[in-house]
């Protein structure tokens, strides 16, 4: 193995759980302000996700005072608590750009029916 | 390159340099060359690929050839044994500035607007000057070009310093250096890293 991915591999976080672009997750940020230490969570739809070793990263949109917001996470930052999927969303494509165009009952998706074998994944 | 985190979460793009196991092969000081300096060796290499004048070279220090020799000056070329190792650990800690040294990538022959930044004539409304250099010098007065002119040329393969790159992590087992941010030359180029003053 090469040094480089040696490197990526010890700080590279494994315990996130498998997650696609149209489900909706709570991402637990940890906040850091002063010398205390907060959790806040982000819940909305995964817009992407991009591939990667440690510059894997991913992005969430969702609607807050009926203004959208998006925020990109750097998948291996140890400033996410951890990760929990809410819904599984059933999308054609892998990057959800078209939803900033969309408002309200447009911008719904609909639920991915699982298989056992995804589910234990 | 790839990222770090340190202990707040906060990440930093980091170049990972493999900086040795380095030998000294020779002294030089005042005395004998007029300058003290200590020459080192990378990357051990067999004897049936050196050459005889080589080999008799590193015969000096202990008889194991290197690929890549350098010469770096010191304060004190006496303070170093012949055949000794440099680790990374004695010279860099964390937190410290160092200049790197690099061949930077061939670009082979290149426009003025790559080579030197040039901003070019319009791409539409009828222009025919899209990339050329334009005048390069007056008439009848001078009529010649003046030297260093910047025109188009080979570009790349030149000896580049970046100077200031702070180093994230030291690892002396592997000899491995990560410092923030890039450094001349391609993937597995030679590097010479000088600790400042």
């Amino acid at each position: 193995m090469n040094i480089i991915d040696r490197i990526d591999q010890e700080s590279m976080r494994f315990d996130h759980p498998d997650f696609r672009p149209g489900d909706n997750v709570k991402v637990h940020i940890r906040i850091i302000e002063g010398n205390k230490e907060r959790v806040q969570i982000f819940q909305g739809v995964v817009l992407k996700r991009k591939r990667g070793m440690m510059n894997a990263s991913f992005t969430v949109r969702k609607i807050s005072h009926s203004v959208g917001v998006e925020k990109t996470f750097a998948m291996h930052s140890p400033r996410i608590d951890k990760i929990e999927v809410v819904s599984h969303g059933k999308v054609r494509r892998s990057r959800l750009y078209y939803l900033r165009d969309l408002r309200g009952k447009a911008a719904r998706i609909s639920e991915r029916q699982r298989n056992n074998k995804q589910a234990e994944a | 390159m790839t990222r770090v985190y340190n202990e707040f979460g906060q990440a930093s793009p980091v170049t990972v340099i493999e900086a040795g196991p380095c030998f000294v092969l020779q002294r030089k000081t005042v005395g004998k060359e007029g300058y003290n300096a200590i020459q080192v060796g990378f990357q051990e290499k067999k004897a049936s690929r050196m050459i005889k004048p080589e080999a008799g070279h590193f015969k000096k220090s202990g008889g194991t050839g290197y690929y890549h020799v350098r010469e770096f000056r010191v304060e004190n070329a006496k303070a170093y044994e012949l055949g000794q190792q440099i680790s990374v650990s004695e010279l860099f800690k964390v937190g410290d500035k160092v200049d790197i040294t690099g061949k930077t990538k061939g670009r082979g022959f290149q426009g003025v607007i790559k080579r030197h930044g040039f901003h070019g004539g319009r791409e539409t409304h009828g222009s025919d000057f899209q990339r050329q250099p334009g005048s390069i010098g007056s008439s009848a007065y001078p009529s010649r070009v003046i030297k260093g002119k910047k025109m188009p040329g080979h570009m790349g393969t030149d000896r580049k310093t970046t100077k200031n790159l702070t180093v994230v992590d030291v690892r002396p087992e592997e000899n491995i250096l990560l410092v923030k941010g890039a450094v001349p030359g391609a993937k597995n180029g030679l590097l010479s890293i000088y600790t400042k003053a």
